[in-house]
């Protein structure tokens, strides 16, 4: 019935020519970030650069540019994978336990964290802040993993129960009857089923800390360990209008997550389609 | 194999598992609630750092929103002051304009653009998935990098006026950013953009599960291509509608990073956003209070569309 016929081919021309609209944006930061100084005043936004001219790059990845982009690269990454390490040592073993409890308590903690994926983070971004500056984990890679490893976990929570509840027991009723303790149930037979989950919380906490700004804004602002966006921030706020090297610290910054993504865009886009289902 | 045959007569008392679990185990069927797999106290670490970074934070940030606190120093609870203040400001006010209408516009632009999107790549296109990478690719970039590519865009310089120039509608050429009239769309455009591909992979997994045949039959019903839409594939992806539409507004109302790249919130105000005024209030002003109210307005306000979207979308009670 559905076949593929020459409306089909239309529509397939159409939708390339849409995406090809859509992704005007990216043909202008590659141009623009590679035209020289004088260039980009000169010649047409639209134009493309008469040589390409990577000194932008040189100059935001070295000292020149006085920008901290090395640095905040250095640091997203340190504060990203913390914070993924941490959410899947604790979403997994919390999900685990309270999807596999029959007690009463469980759903009600359940739902502690369900309420608290629609709590909106703002009204806690002030107490949290003063709280972490009493306890010391304002501007340290420290204080920012166990930030969104708490500010996220009920997400990852979420995720790891609904997992476990489309999980049968058998497994782990025959590791019982095998003899295995509670805790190598967990390590030897729980653990390595779940790595669909672990995927999908990856993808998330990943995106969300690498790209995260409001967060990092307060509690890293004015400290030495920036991330990406914050160093982005403020070192684009000291120029006026350099759009070809504000634009190449802004391909720097999206470079590693853009490459991740085109990298494993299957299993992102079904992690965002699938773990939304949930 | 075998072992699983054998816990049958052992465990003879306990009810047989199914596949799935129903509810968190909302009836205790074992005795004392005692855990088969597991120790509940496991759960600890992550209940006290969700109650400590979640409720108890929050807990404390709605008391300060009735205090006149500065951020050092002491303070007194000053009733409801702060929320006076609020509705009494038109900066205060406008912003809260702003940001319904950037999250409806956004979330309306967005699902309806990616819907059609959607539509357009479901079922027999040969370059399907290349497209589908394609149009999700903006949801990846960080809003700020976005923001700021878009900023060249609306450029007095940039490529708008330039295009528009080189059309020969050079009069139409404007400040985008810095006009108080169109900057707000500006912000409408950019969000639109950075959404779009989400909806679309929400709803594409929503048409994956309408079936086949249904619409086959629709069709050979004769009924046309908004019928068949209407009336089976609209029902079939209402989840999916719930899903883009709830966390699209709850995203759209609690806007920042954009503003800050793009804006700063001006051009006098008119691009100012409720998550813009918390951040300047408390962090760059000193005033912990009245950032704290205004935090507790907006909390309200995205808790009753995130309740009210639930209500509206949700398809039956089951779900």
């Amino acid at each position: 019935m559905f076949r593929y016929t020459k409306v089909t081919l239309l529509r397939e021309i159409g939708l390339w020519a849409l995406a090809l609209v859509f992704l005007a944006p990216f043909y202008f930061l590659v141009t623009t970030a590679l035209k020289a100084d004088g260039e980009i005043y000169t010649t047409s936004p639209l134009a493309l650069p008469k040589t390409p001219d990577f000194s932008n790059f040189l100059d935001v990845l070295t000292a020149t540019g006085n920008s901290n982009v090395v640095m905040g690269l250095v640091n997203s990454t340190i504060i990203t994978a913390g914070s993924i390490i941490g959410l899947i040592a604790l979403g997994s073993i919390t999900g685990y336990v309270i999807s596999r409890s029959t007690a009463r308590w469980s759903k009600g903690t359940y739902y502690l964290f369900l309420i608290a994926i629609i709590l909106p983070g703002q009204l806690g971004a002030v107490p949290l802040y003063m709280g972490a500056r009493a306890l010391g984990l304002t501007g340290s890679a420290w204080g920012m993993i166990i930030l969104y490893t708490g500010m996220l976990l009920p997400l990852a929570i979420f995720l790891y129960s609904n997992f476990f509840r489309g999980l049968g027991t058998d497994y782990e009723e025959a590791a019982t009857i095998d003899g295995a303790s509670k805790s190598q149930i967990f390590s030897k037979v729980v653990l390595p089923m779940m790595a669909p989950a672990t995927g999908t919380v990856t993808i998330f906490a990943g995106l969300i800390v690498w790209n995260d700004f409001f967060t990092s804004l307060i509690f890293l602002g004015g400290s030495a360990n920036q991330t990406l966006p914050v160093a982005m921030y403020y070192y684009i706020g000291s120029l006026v209008s350099e759009w070809n090297s504000i634009f190449a610290i802004v391909i720097v910054s999206m470079v590693p997550i853009l490459a991740l993504f085109l990298f494993a865009q299957k299993r992102f886009i079904q992690g965002f389609s699938g773990g939304l289902k949930g | 194999m075998t072992a699983t045959m054998q816990p049958k007569t052992e465990a003879a008392d306990a009810p047989r598992r199914g596949r799935r679990i129903p509810g968190a185990g909302g009836k205790a069927r074992s005795r004392g609630g005692a855990m088969q797999f597991g120790h509940w106290w496991w759960a600890l670490p992550g209940i006290v750092l969700v109650i400590a970074i979640h409720y108890v934070a929050t807990g404390i940030g709605g008391y300060f929103a009735f205090t006149n606190w500065t951020g050092i120093g002491s303070f007194k609870v000053v009733g409801w002051q702060n929320f006076e203040a609020i509705f009494k400001d038109p900066t205060k006010l406008g912003a809260l304009t702003n940001t319904l209408f950037l999250a409806f516009g956004s979330v309306f632009l967005g699902n309806v653009g990616g819907l059609i999107i959607a539509l357009g790549l479901n079922r027999v296109l040969k370059t399907r998935y290349i497209l589908r990478t394609l149009f999700f690719m903006p949801v990846v970039l960080s809003p700020l990098a976005t923001a700021y590519i878009w900023k060249y865009i609306f450029d007095f310089d940039g490529p708008i006026n330039a295009f528009l120039t080189a059309i020969g509608a050079g009069d139409l050429a404007k400040p985008w950013l810095a006009d108080p009239q169109w900057a707000i769309w500006t912000v409408l455009v950019v969000l639109v953009w950075g959404s779009t591909g989400f909806a679309m992979v929400i709803f594409m997994a929503g048409l994956a599960g309408v079936p086949v045949e249904v619409e086959e039959a629709a069709a050979i019903d004769g009924a046309n291509l908004w019928q068949r839409f209407r009336h089976v594939v609209l029902p079939a992806i209402r989840p999916a509608v719930a899903i883009a539409t709830t966390l699209g507004i709850v995203q759209g109302l609690r806007v920042f990073d954009p503003i800050m790249a793009l804006t700063g919130g001006g051009p006098a105000g008119a691009t100012e956003t409720l998550a813009t005024q918390v951040y300047k209030q408390a962090f760059a002003l000193g005033n912990f209070g009245g950032g704290a109210a205004l935090a507790l307005v907006l909390a309200f306000i995205i808790l009753f569309f995130a309740v009210i979207q639930q209500r509206l979308t949700r398809s039956n009670p089951e779900d």
